[in-house]
Parts: structure tokens; sequence; C-alpha cells
């Protein structure tokens, strides 16, 4: 994607916007609540830009991402806390270094672990692809709880070291909030050249018919399969920085509740839409934030946001509002024309 | 012959948990054949049923005798009004839209179940005393028949209501072709509410007649309806007689495994199955292969 096409749809103007205010935005948070949710934020944000290549654009399902997210937040956790285990204890790199090799790592194997399993789930369709996915997300958790001796269990672990470049420590949130934006800037940026690419139009081709990407020449099963691997990769980054994050991690933390609410946050911001993603992340980010004083009813909330959304907004709730005020207004307002030029459309 | 002993006990109890799994497939495939639609609010039935017969029975004191129908209409009717609430209004009758709506609904119900009643575990008597009875080495608890023989009774019931009454025989007439049936006079919607209904009844008493044995709470439902889809895939999606032989399979697979491999992995082995079966026969035992429409 040359500079051109990110002009041409407003895109740079909103990249330009949103770092602008990730900039500000820790000049005006008082307590490190404020950056820990922010930081939250950008790890979901992180996931669901993914998770949308693959629901929103490639029209695939998968209920299970919160595995691969654990996938990262675990492989990360065990190595770095068992460095005896690495087989690479070579003295001739920084030892700061070993843990972002782990990250990689961890990307590249839950790649691979995505790779074989999307063969052949996503051969599956409808009710059996969301089944299949919440399945394998339902063994991915009975094994952390049963495989304890590498896991520890339903506990889970404590003690993961925190990230550092050199003599830099990322131990505080406002050191965090910088790297854990930096990522997920770097996955809006990658996400967004993806769909103005030939793989994007072809994934756009899949959801509007696969049978009619086919006859078009579109190895529809190969797309799929590698935006699944993608979608997956990213969710495993976001997984791994949780954990040198926050230190601690249990399997609660990649249960399919998250897999769930990733998949609320992908839908509440509208299918097929990078800067929708964000918003979606963002939006149910921060209501979970605010409904977690009535802790139960959290999960009533999102429950019944998944189904008014669903029942009145099919399409995701941001282009679903759009569509209303487009209707509303008259075809020759000003506005139109804004909504017609916005990336939401 | 300890293996044997062991065997038949196993036998038993897989059975038992199967009946439960089979009478769950069928609900999931009484609403798939009527709408198309997987509905997960299934798993939230199970868990109303035994949770509502415990309200009535236990806080507010009804026998247990009138409490279980009074349960089983409760959940009948929270069926009834979900199809017409959410899914009948629903914008789009897209199939992962409508799905959506029922994993949302399943959520936010689990969510007020755990609000109401708490994350204790509850137990109800089981129907008739608790003598053990030994049948071939093997020892059972009446709970146990009376599980097989009130699965039995749904079975057949069903069978006689889709072969026999008009109405059954338009829920089947709508479950091969909508548009045909619509055009014979068939109310559609009626159909697909009452479908609902029927998948309520049936998540309730598979939740009522298993909480003696393993008691019940707000969460019991979630694995209990995911492992009866996986026995209805596993026999035949929408197939009756494959929801019954995929329920009693998985129930029979699932025990042998825990007690003669390991426990630790017992709530895996039903997905694992799902798995093995959505890659390799999707239309599982029974079912007929599905010719894909473009």
């Amino acid at each position: 994607m040359g500079f051109s096409k990110l002009k041409k749809h407003h895109h740079l103007l909103y990249l330009m916007v949103l770092v602008l205010v990730l900039a500000i935005l820790p000049f005006f948070m008082e307590t490190s609540y404020y950056l820990l949710v922010l930081n939250v934020i950008g790890l979901n944000t992180m996931v669901v830009v993914g998770l949308n290549l693959l629901v929103g654009y490639a029209g695939q399902i998968s209920m299970g991402h919160a595995a691969f997210y654990g996938m990262g937040a675990y492989v990360s956790a065990v190595l770095t806390t068992n460095m005896d285990l690495c087989p690479w204890s070579f003295s001739w790199f920084p030892e700061w270094f070993l843990p972002w090799l782990i990250i990689l790592l961890a990307m590249v194997l839950t790649g691979a672990v995505a790779y074989l399993i999307g063969i052949p789930t996503l051969k599956l369709k409808g009710h059996y692809l969301v089944m299949a996915t919440l399945g394998l997300n339902i063994i991915f958790e009975i094994i952390l709880v049963e495989w304890d001796s590498v896991t520890g269990g339903a506990n889970g672990m404590a003690g993961i070291p925190h990230l550092t470049v050199g003599g830099l420590r990322f131990d505080s949130d406002l050191k965090f909030y910088f790297l854990i934006w930096g990522l997920t800037l770097v996955a809006l940026l990658a996400s967004l050249s993806l769909v103005d690419s030939r793989v994007g139009r072809a994934l756009r081709a899949i959801h509007g018919s696969e049978v009619a990407a086919n006859t078009l020449g579109i190895d529809t099963h190969r797309y799929k399969v590698k935006v699944f691997v993608l979608s997956a990769m990213f969710a495993s980054l976001a997984g791994s920085l949780y954990a040198h994050y926050i230190t601690v991690i249990t399997p609660k933390s990649c249960d399919i509740v998250y897999s769930i609410q990733v998949v609320i946050m992908v839908i509440v911001g509208g299918l097929g839409s990078v800067w929708g993603a964000l918003f979606g992340a963002v939006m149910l980010t921060l209501l979970s934030e605010v409904l977690h004083i009535m802790e139960k009813f959290n999960v009533v909330a999102m429950g019944l946001i998944l189904m008014v959304v669903m029942i009145f907004f099919p399409e995701g709730f941001i282009p679903g509002i759009l569509n209303l005020i487009r209707k509303r207004k008259g075809p020759d307002l000003f506005l139109n024309e804004v909504l017609e030029s916005h990336p939401w459309k | 012959m300890i293996l044997f002993d062991n065997l038949s006990q196993f036998l038993f109890s897989g059975l038992t948990t199967g009946s439960i799994y089979g009478l769950i497939a069928i609900g999931f495939g009484v609403v798939h054949n009527a709408s198309g639609i997987m509905n997960l609010l299934q798993c939230e039935f199970i868990t109303l049923g035994g949770m509502i017969t415990v309200t009535f029975y236990s806080f507010i004191g009804i026998p247990l005798a009138i409490s279980i129908p009074l349960a089983i209409i409760t959940v009948t009717l929270i069926g009834a009004l979900f199809e017409r609430s959410a899914i009948r209004t629903a914008r789009s009758q897209q199939i992962l839209v409508l799905i959506f709506i029922t994993i949302g609904a399943s959520i936010s119900v689990k969510g007020l179940a755990l609000i109401m009643w708490g994350s204790d575990p509850f137990v109800l008597p089981p129907f008739s005393g608790n003598e053990p009875i030994h049948i071939l080495k093997a020892t059972i608890v009446p709970q146990n028949l009376w599980i097989f023989a009130i699965t039995m009774f749904v079975v057949i019931a069903l069978y006689f209501f889709f072969k026999k009454s008009v109405m059954g025989k338009a829920m089947r007439a709508v479950s091969c072709n909508q548009r045909a049936a619509a055009l014979a006079g068939i109310s559609v919607n009626r159909m697909i509410l009452l479908s609902f209904a029927m998948s309520g009844a049936l998540g309730a008493v598979a939740g009522i007649i298993i909480a003696p044995i393993t008691t019940t709470s707000y969460d019991v439902g979630f694995m209990l309806g995911l492992k009866g889809f996986s026995a209805a895939v596993l026999g035949g999606y929408g197939s009756m007689p494959g929801a019954i032989l995929g329920g009693l399979l998985l129930g029979v697979i699932e025990s042998l495994a825990t007690g003669l491999i390991s426990s630790a992995y017992k709530n895996a082995i039903a997905f694992i199955i799902l798995l093995l079966v959505l890659f390799i026969r999707p239309s599982g035992l029974l079912g007929s292969p599905e010719a894909e429409r473009i």
C-alpha cells in the first residue's frame, strides 16, 4: 500500500489523529488505574483488529481466539520463568533480548498451531465453525488446568519478569502504555494495508460469496487459513504482552468468556472496518470497566449488548447507527458526503 | 473379573449421562430442523430447569411432584418467549446473526442465574429413595432408572407426536421446506415458536432429572449443553434417532475413558469427539450428507 491509498480513504488523517490523542492522553491520566485501562484497551484492540480481519473481512467466525491469546501468554510465561528450559542459552546476545525472542517464538508457534487447526476447521461453516472453535477453546482451557506441572493449573503462573530493552525496564504502567500502543499502532497499520491490498479484496470476495470467489480463481480455503493464522498471531502477541505486563496469568484470562468478549467487540464496532474494530475495543473495554463496580451485572450486560446489537443492527452497531443517520437526513446534506467518504461505510 | 465389574458400572453411568445428552441433543435438533438455528440458549434451559425446581421445592416448599411440572412449564414459556421476542424481531435472518443472539441470551441468562441463585450448588432429592440396586454386578441408584424411564417416555412421546399428530407432521414439513410448508397453509412462525418451546421443555427435563445425581448450579447447563450438542453432531445433526444414539454413545465413551484412562481430561473428551466428527464426517453417524445449495 502506498501513501496515496492511505490518503484516499482518510486513513492517514485518522491515524494522525489517533497518534496525537494517544500522545496527549497520558498527561491527563491522574492515576495509574486509567493508564491500566488504556493498556487493556490497547491489548484488546490488538486482538480485535486481528479477529476483525477474519470475522469482518473474510466472514469466518472464531469463538476460540482466547486460546491463541492464552498460547502467547503461556509460552512467554513458561519459558521466561523457566529460563533453564530455553534451548538457547547463548552468551553472545544480551539477556534482555531473550523474552522478546520468546514473544516472537510464541507468535510463530501459535501461528503454526493455528495453521494446523485452521486447515480442517475452516472447511466448516456456520454453526459447525462456531462450535468447533468453541470446542478448541474449551479443550485448551482444560489442558491449562490439568497440565499443572507446566502451566500451574487453575492457579496459573506468577512472577513473570518485566520486559527490558538494555537498561530500560518496562515496569510501570506509563512505560507499558507506549510499548503496547506502539505495537497496537503497528497492528492497525498492518491491518489497514492488508485490507486495501489484493488479499483484502480476496477476503471481501469470500465474505460476499465463497462460491463466486472460487469461480473467480481465488483459492478461498488458503486465504481463510492465512487470515486465521495472522489473526491468531496478533492475539498471541497481545497475550505475551499481557503476561509481561500484569506478570500473573491464570486460565481465566484466556477462557471462553474472553473469546466471546472480543467477538462482541468486533460486532459492536462493525464487521469489516479496521477503525470500527478499534472503536469496539475502546467502547466495550470501557463499558466493562464501568460495569465492573456491579461485578456480576457485567456479564449480563455483555450478553444483552450482543443480543440487542444483533437484533437491531445485524451489520454491526456503528455501521447500523450511521445507516440510520443517513436515512434520516436528506440525500444532499453535507453530513452525507462525510459519511460517504467514511471508512466505516 | 474386576475389569468386567467396573465395565458394567461404567456402562450404566455412561448410559445415564448419555440419556441426558440425548434429551439435550433432541432439543438442539428440534430447533435446528424447524429454523436452521443452533440455539445455544438450550444450555440455559438445562440450568433453569434444575434451578427453578429447586426454587419451587426448597425455597417455596411446593411438593416435588408439583414443582417439577411447574418448572418445566416455566422453562417452556421462557423458550417460547425468547423466540417470540428476540428471534422473530431480529432484522436479519442470517443464521450466524441468529446464533449470536442465542449466545447473547445465553450469557445474560447465565449471569442472571448467578445473581439470583449465587454460585453454590443445590441438590434435589431423588424421585424415589436412595436404596442402591445391584444389576449385573453394578450398583445403581433408583434415580438412574428414573432417568432411563423418563428419557424413554419422552422419546416415545416425541415419536408419536412427529409421526401421528397433525402438528408434528406440520413441523416436519417445515423442516423439509419452509416455503412449501407455508404454501400448504402451515404457519411457519408458529412451528418455530413451538420448536423453541419444545427445546425449553426438553432442556428443563434433562436439567431436572440429572439434578439429584450431580447437583445443580447456575453454570451446570454450559458443559451439559455443549456436550449435548456434541452428541447431536455425533449422531447426525437434526436426526432424532441420531440424537439418542449419539447421546448414549458419547455418555458411554466418556464414562469408559474416564474410568479406564484418566479422569483429568473427562470434559475434553466430548469436544475431541465433536472435532473428530466435524473433521471426518460432519454429517454424523445417522445424518445424510448435506448438499450445498448455491
